[in-house]
C-alpha cells in the first residue's frame, strides 16, 4: 500500500514532517497575540527583581516550586487567587514548574516577609523543622549580577516592547512607572537604592554591611523578587 | 569483490556505545544521589558546605534529566543508528570516506557539547526550561551535531543498495525531523549581549545569558509542546526503531504485521504532537487546547499499543525464548513497560485524574517506568545484541545478564510503586478539607508523610544503577577478554556462561 513511499526517502521525510508539524501549527499559533497581553496591575520587573529572578533560575528553584495556582478551592485556600494568563506577560521564561516538592510561590509576596525569607533561605529547618529543603547560605556572600539583569531589561524593552519608564495601569486606577537606567551606572544605582530598602528589613549584619558598601548579595535580589510575587 | 558479504564498519557505533555506558552511569548515579537527597536532606551538604551550591538537589536535578536523556539515550540512539543503518540499507560506512568523517566529527562535537553542558549546568547557567536548559552557545553546538547526524542518515540512504526503507529507518528519520523542529522552536532566544543601553554601552553583563522569545503562557505552551514531544522523539520513536530491528534479529522471528507497523507509525506521528497540552491542564492556556491535549492523549493508546502488540506477537509460538534468553527478556519486558506506561500516561491526562496527579510524584513515577523499563531496557538489549557483532566476541556472561535483568526489574517495580503511593497520597492530602471547610493539612504535613516512599524510591534507583554497573562490566569483559567468534551468528547472540 505504501511501498512506493518507502522507496522514496525524500517524499517520505516531507510526509513525516507535514504530519508532525500540523498539530503545532493549529494549537500554538492562534494563541500568541491573545495570551501575552498583561492584566491590569501587572508591571515589568525592576532591575533588582530581575536579578533576583535570575538567582531563582540559576538555582533551579522551579525544580521544586511551582508558580501556577490552579482553579480549585484547595489551591485558592492555600495560595490565594488562581493564576491568570496576563499576570505572566513579563515572564521570560515562564516559571510554572512541573513538580511541587515545596509549596507554590506564585503569590508568596502576599504572605511571607523579608525577614521570613532571610531566615528560611539561610536555614530552612529553623523555620520548618522537618523540611527537606536545603539551605542556601552562599546567597548571603555571593553578589548578584546586576549588569546582566540590566542587559535583560534592555533586551526585553528593545525586542519585545516591555514598558519600562512608561506609565503602567494599576488596579486602583492609578499608574506606576518602573524605572530602567539609561546607563550601567544608573542601573546599578537604581538597584542599590532598592536593595537598601530590602536590607533595612534584614538582620544579617554582613549583608547590611555589604549593601552599605554598595554591593548587592544574591539574597537581597532574591527576596526583592519573591516579595514582588503577588 | 561483489560476491563477498559486506564488511560493516562499526567505528562510530563503538564510540557511541562507550558514551552510552559512561553517560548512563553518570546520569543514573546523579539520579540516585538526588533521590536520596529528598529522603535524607542531610546529603545536600555531604560534600561540605562549600560545595553545597553544586551538590544540592536543585542544581543537580537538570544535570540528571539531561544526562540520561541527552547523554545516555541520545548516545544509544546514535550508537544503534550507526549499527542498524548500515545493515538495513546494505551499505558500509567504509565505502564513504566522507560519511565516516562526518560520523567521527559528530561524535567529537557531541563529546565537547556534553562537556560544555555539564560544566555550564554545574555553574548554574540554565534557561530553566525542562530538557532545554542549555544556554544559546550550546544550543548552536547541539544544532550542528544534529545536522551532522542528518547528513549521516540521508548520506547513507543516498548510497544504499536496499531500495526499500526498513521500518526502523522510518523511525530514525522521524526522530531526526521531530527533534530538529521541536528543539529549534523551543529554544528561540535573544542573547542579552545584543542589547545596547541609551548611553550607547553594548555587550553588557554575562555573554552566556539570553531571554526567551516567548512570554508567560505562550512560553509554557511552546515549552510543553517541546517537552512532551521530546518524550515522543527521544524516548519513544527511536526506541521503537531499535525494537523493530533488534527483536526480530535476536529471536529469528519475522515482524508479526506490516500493516500494524504502518498504522502505528503514521498514527503515532499524527497523534503524539497534539498531546502536549496535557501538561498544562487547569493552567492559563485556553480550555480547548487543554481538552485537545486530554483527548489526543487517550487516542495515543492506539498507535502506542499497536507497536507494542506487534512486538509481542512477533514472539508468537516462540515464547520459550523468553525463558531461555535474558536478552529476549529485556526486549519483551521493554515492550510490556511501553504498554504499561502508554496506558498510565493517558489515564493521568484525563482532567479529573490530572487534578490529583499533577505536580506530584506520580508523574515522576510515570516518567521512570517509561524510561527505566522501556528506554533503558531496550538500549541495554540493543547494546548486548551489538556487542558480539561489533567486537566479534562471545558475550561474556549470560548469568550476569540474567542477574542484571532481575535486579533492575525489582528496582523499577520499587520505583514506580513507591511513587504511585507518594503521588496519590500527597495529591489527596493537598485537597483534603476538614469538617469546617478548612484545609486539613499544612503543606509540610504532606511532605513528612512521603519520607518512607522517598527512601524506597532511592533504593529502587540504586538497584537499577547496580544492574547498570553489571551491564557495563559485562560489555567491558566481552570487549577485552572473551572468546573470539569467527562467523557472525545470524540470530541468538552467542553468550558465555
Amino acid at each position: 500500500m505504501f511501498h512506493w513511499l518507502e522507496k522514496n526517502p525524500f517524499l517520505f521525510a516531507v510526509g513525516v514532517f507535514i504530519v508532525i508539524a500540523f498539530a503545532g501549527l493549529i494549537e500554538i499559533v492562534p494563541n500568541f497575540a491573545e495570551a501575552s497581553r498583561p492584566v491590569i496591575g501587572t508591571k515589568p520587573y525592576s532591575t533588582l527583581e530581575l536579578a533576583g529572578r535570575q538567582v531563582y533560575i540559576k538555582n533551579s528553584c522551579n525544580a521544586c516550586h511551582s508558580q501556577l495556582i490552579r482553579p480549585f478551592k484547595s489551591e485558592t485556600d492555600r495560595y490565594g487567587h488562581y493564576s491568570l494568563s496576563g499576570e505572566y506577560a513579563y515572564d521570560r521564561p515562564f516559571l510554572w514548574g512541573s513538580k511541587r516538592t515545596g509549596p507554590d510561590l506564585h503569590r508568596v509576596g502576599n504572605y511571607r516577609t523579608t525577614e521570613w525569607h532571610e531566615n528560611h533561605m539561610k536555614d530552612p529547618k529553623s523555620i520548618v523543622p522537618t523540611t527537606i529543603m536545603p539551605g542556601y547560605p552562599w546567597m548571603f556572600t555571593t553578589n548578584a549580577d546586576i549588569d546582566t539583569a540590566y542587559a535583560e531589561q534592555l533586551t526585553v524593552a528593545q525586542f519585545f516592547g516591555v514598558p519600562y519608564n512608561k506609565p503602567v495601569p494599576m488596579k486602583d486606577g492609578s499608574t506606576t512607572v518602573v524605572k530602567m537606567g539609561k546607563s550601567i551606572k544608573e542601573a546599578r544605582e537604581l538597584a542599590l537604592e532598592e536593595a537598601k530598602k530590602v536590607a533595612a528589613d534584614m538582620k544579617d549584619q554582613d549583608v547590611k554591611d555589604a549593601v552599605a558598601r554598595g554591593e548587592i548579595p544574591e539574597i537581597v535580589a532574591l527576596i526583592a523578587y519573591l516579595n514582588s510575587l503577588k | 569483490m561483489e560476491n563477498r558479504p559486506l564488511e560493516y564498519d562499526y567505528t562510530v557505533a563503538k564510540m557511541f556505545m562507550l558514551t552510552t555506558i559512561i553517560l548512563g552511569i553518570v546520569g543514573m548515579a546523579i539520579g540516585v544521589f538526588i533521590a536520596f537527597e529528598l529522603a535524607f536532606p542531610g546529603l545536600n551538604t555531604v560534600f561540605g558546605e562549600g560545595l553545597a551550591e553544586y551538590t544540592n538537589f536543585s542544581r543537580l536535578r537538570p544535570l540528571h534529566t539531561d544526562a540520561v536523556a541527552f547523554g545516555f539515550t541520545v548516545s544509544g540512539i546514535f550508537a544503534t543508528w550507526f549499527y542498524v543503518g548500515q545493515r538495513v540499507l546494505k551499505v558500509s560506512m567504509a565505502e564513504s570516506k566522507f560519511l565516516m568523517f562526518i560520523g567521527k566529527l559528530q561524535f567529537w562535537l557531541y563529546v565537547i557539547g556534553v562537556a560544555a553542558v555539564v560544566v555550564s549546568l554545574f555553574m548554574g547557567y540554565t534557561t530553566s526550561k525542562e530538557y532545554a536548559e542549555f544556554e544559546w552557545p550550546i544550543d548552536i553546538a547541539i544544532v550542528v551535531v544534529w545536522v551532522l547526524w542528518g547528513v549521516s542518515i540521508f548520506g547513507l540512504i543516498g548510497i544504499r543498495r536496499e531500495k526499500s526503507l526498513y521500518i526502523s529507518v522510518w523511525y530514525y528519520i522521524a526522530t531526526f525531523l521531530g527533534v530538529a523542529m521541536l528543539y529549534l522552536f523551543n529554544n528561540m532566544e535573544v542573547p542579552t549581549m545584543l542589547a545596547t543601553s541609551p548611553a550607547g554601552e553594548g555587550a553588557i553583563g554575562d555573554w552566556m545569558h539570553s531571554v526567551s522569545m516567548y512570554a508567560g503562557t505562550n512560553d509554557a505552551l511552546v515549552q510543553w509542546w517541546y517537552g512532551h514531544n521530546a518524550v515522543a522523539f527521544v524516548f519513544t520513536v527511536p526506541i521503537i526503531a531499535m525494537i523493530y530491528y533488534f527483536l526480530p534479529k535476536e529471536s529469528g522471528q519475522a515482524i508479526y504485521s506490516y500493516k500494524l507497523s504502518l498504522l502505528s507509525f503514521w498514527g503515532l506521528m499524527f497523534v503524539y504532537l497534539w498531546a502536549g497540552g496535557h501538561h498544562l491542564l487547569f493552567s492559563t492556556v485556553p480550555d480547548w487546547m487543554q481538552t485537545m491535549g486530554s483527548i489526543f492523549s487517550v487516542i495515543l493508546i492506539l498507535p502506542s499499543w499497536g507497536s507494542a502488540i506487534n512486538m509481542l506477537l512477533t514472539m508468537k509460538g516462540e515464547w520459550q525464548q523468553v525463558a531461555a534468553s535474558p536478552l529476549i527478556k529485556f526486549m519483551v519486558l521493554a515492550s510490556t513497560f511501553y504498554m504499561f506506561s502508554t496506558l498510565e500516561g493517558p489515564i493521568q491526562a484525563i482532567k479529573s485524574v490530572n487534578a490529583i496527579a499533577h505536580f506530584t510524584d506520580w508523574i515522576v513515577g510515570h516518567v521512570h517506568d517509561g524510561t527505566l523499563g522501556w528506554v533503558g531496557f531496550m538500549i541495554i538489549a540493543a547494546l548486548y545484541h551489538m556487542a558480539p557483532r561489533v567486537f566479534k566476541r562471545e558475550l561474556y556472561s549470560k548469568s550476569l545478564m540474567a542477574a542484571q535483568f532481575w535486579i533492575q526489574t525489582l528496582g523499577i517495580v520499587l520505583y514506580f510503586t513507591s511513587m504511585w503511593i507518594a503521588g496519590i497520597t500527597q495529591g489527596m492530602m493537598w485537597r483534603a478539607h476538614d469538617e469546617f471547610g478548612n484545609l486539613a493539612y499544612s503543606f509540610i504535613d504532606t511532605v513528612d508523610v512521603l519520607h518512607p516512599y522517598y527512601a524506597l524510591r532511592g533504593t529502587g534507583g540504586l538497584l537499577y544503577l547496580a544492574g547498570f554497573f553489571i551491564f557495563a562490566y559485562n560489555i567491558y569483559k566481552t570487549w577485552t577478554s572473551n572468546k573470539e567468534v569467527d562467523a557472525e551468528r545470524l540470530n541468538a547472540s552467542p553468550m558465555g556462561a
